[in-house]
């Protein structure tokens, strides 16, 4: 599994800066800072080979003349002479990096309008947790390195979704699933569960409405930007399952489940729930146990979830019931808890006990969970100030407290002087943090990439989730090499390896051809 | 439980609060205003760290595109 994290992006200074220009700034701040030690930073561009995103897992294509341009990811993102001038005031030949992959197997890439982290794949939620704080860590450090820049106006990165003006941009998530299990099964078994999924981990906001049309508080900072149930698009018509078949490994044998619907989280229970739960529900839909219940009006009820931090509220299933978003989480735990293997590690139950715990927390009084859930944390102190202050909906001053919530800056966020303030549990301590946003995990393809360009930075050119491209001094040919197998390339694997080749061309000779040949990825 | 347990141990302060033997009678009033303490505490840090311009910041934070 791994997530993905597009941080929305200004430069107060700078009201009209260009995004993309913004961004890059990120990736180049942060290329700078591995320059000085922080880490290698090899000459990586990214290898487009094996990127396919309009390819539709309900077997289909979409015409490439009919996506959305946003829809091209398999094209670089570019920044033409004439705007970098323009916001330079001067022309420069100087090579903007719009794309890093980093030591610890992540990419870090202008994502059209938004810095984007995506994080190395790992094999457990706590690790996915700690690889999504080492992106925040990997923000936050090109952030203040912008700011120690001369001549260069200060940037603000912030964990959130949405502008709260019309524009949303997103936090994903992905899931290696098998081949085998029918796309349609799993999207079926996974409506309902994305549909309430939001009580535990929603991120909350003020405003209601993709254009923020109406004042109040909802729990989810995506749900009113989702418009479908099913579909390949993820800028425009959002679907609540997303079918883009972009494995990333071995076609035949996985599919990616690319979830588009969550919210970024800051609140490390929040986070570590909303993958823990997801990969438990996958995994009981790959046994054929999910409960499905059937919703007459997934993106209705999605919305009115949100829109009820009461938790009251309740939506209609096809069979006559009425549920609330706790009555369908209860549903899945309830199959978790009784599909659970009496040898279940030890990470797994905690995320199930975590998960039960919640559920009741919530039910008894939602403002319970502050310590666990984004949406009520920011809630409390919403209600606080509303208390305090007097204050309508529609003061700015909450809206502010919203987006301030999310603020990346370690003085300025909200959500951080909560930790500081040890109003929130932590699951991972910041060392640890720092030490991922510079080594991979050990258990996965991750480990291989980021040791390779830690390794070599100078012959490895390129690199994707699935390949890395070496170029060997006195050869003309470069030499690609696959990493299809998300579950190899491991530490276990490859760590001997790295131990014992004497540079580049002795490492791809042992790993290509010579006896060391049972270690490839 | 479990978990019950872990949550304990990981520092939540009202759930540490609630396994103390009963107090005396004039806690509950003091608990009450401690916690009233806490949250007065809150916000004066939050409003010490708000960006000052709140409608201001709020209408300039505009991002273009995302999916």
């Amino acid at each position: 599994m791994g997530t993905e994290t597009e941080y929305g992006i200004i430069a107060p200074a700078l009201p009209s800066a260009n995004p993309t220009l913004l961004s890059s700034q990120v990736v180049n701040a942060y290329a700078a800072t591995l320059r000085e030690g922080l880490g290698n930073l090899a000459g990586t561009r990214w290898d487009y080979t094996d990127e396919t995103p309009l390819t539709d897992a309900r077997g289909f294509r979409m015409d490439r003349a009919s996506a959305h341009p946003s829809q091209l990811t398999d094209e670089p993102a570019e920044l033409s002479a004439e705007q970098i001038a323009l916001e330079r005031g001067e022309p420069t030949e100087a090579a903007i990096l719009m794309n890093l992959v980093l030591n610890n197997g992540a990419r870090l890439y202008v994502d059209h309008a938004h810095p984007e982290y995506s994080s190395p794949e790992v094999t457990n939620p706590l690790d996915a947790v700690l690889w999504d704080r080492a992106g925040d860590h990997v923000a936050v450090t090109a952030m203040q390195r912008i700011g120690a820049m001369p001549g260069f106006s200060p940037v603000i990165l912030y964990k959130n979704n949405t502008d709260n003006k019309s524009v949303s941009y997103g936090s994903h998530e992905n899931y290696l699933v098998p081949r085998s299990v029918p796309f349609s099964k799993l999207a079926e078994a996974l409506i309902p569960f994305f549909v309430s999924r939001q009580v535990i981990c929603g991120a909350g906001r003020v405003g209601l409405g993709p254009l923020n049309q109406e004042s109040g508080f909802q729990i989810s900072q995506r749900a009113d930007f989702f418009e479908n149930e099913i579909g390949l698009e993820t800028t425009v018509r959002r679907p609540i399952i997303n079918t883009r078949d972009e494995p990333h490994a071995v076609a035949e044998k996985y599919r990616r489940l690319h979830v588009i619907i969550g919210d970024a989280n800051l609140n490390e229970v929040s986070n570590y729930l909303k993958v823990g739960t997801t990969a438990l529900v996958l995994s009981l839909i790959e046994q054929g146990l999910g409960p499905v219940p059937v919703l007459e009006d997934p993106v209705g009820a999605l919305h009115a979830i949100s829109h009820d931090p009461s938790l009251q509220v309740t939506v209609r299933l096809t069979d006559g019931r009425s549920v609330s978003g706790l009555d369908l989480q209860e549903m899945y735990c309830g199959a978790v808890l009784a599909a659970l293997p009496a040898d279940a590690d030890e990470q797994t139950r905690d995320v199930v006990d975590r998960w039960q715990s919640l559920l009741t927390t919530l039910r008894r009084d939602p403002l319970d969970a502050a310590r666990q859930v984004d949406w009520v944390a920011k809630l409390k102190v919403l209600e606080a100030y509303r208390a305090r202050d007097g204050l309508a909906w529609t003061d700015p001053r909450l809206a502010l407290i919203d987006l301030q919530y999310a603020d990346l800056r370690p003085e300025k966020g909200i959500y951080q002087r909560l930790a500081r303030r040890n109003d929130v549990d932590l699951l991972v301590p910041p060392a640890e943090v720092a030490r991922a946003a510079v080594h991979p995990p050990r258990d996965t393809r991750a480990y291989f990439r980021g040791r390779c360009i830690a390794e070599f930075p100078a012959e490895v050119v390129g690199a994707s989730w699935d390949s890395l491209i070496f170029e060997l001094a006195g050869e003309r040919r470069l030499q690609r090499v696959q990493t299809r197998e998300p579950l190899r390339g491991t530490a276990g694997l490859t760590e001997e390896l790295f131990e014992v080749a004497a540079d580049a061309e002795d490492f791809l000779a042992r790993l290509l051809s010579g006896p060391d040949r049972r270690m490839a990825p | 439980m479990a978990t019950q347990d872990r949550r304990n141990t990981s520092g939540s302060a009202t759930e540490a609060e609630e396994e103390l033997p009963d107090p005396a009678p004039a806690a509950p009033a003091a608990q009450e205003s401690a916690q009233t303490q806490g949250v007065d505490d809150l916000l004066d840090e939050i409003d010490g760290v708000l960006e000052s311009n709140a409608e201001e910041f709020v209408r300039g934070f505009v991002q273009k595109g995302g999916q």
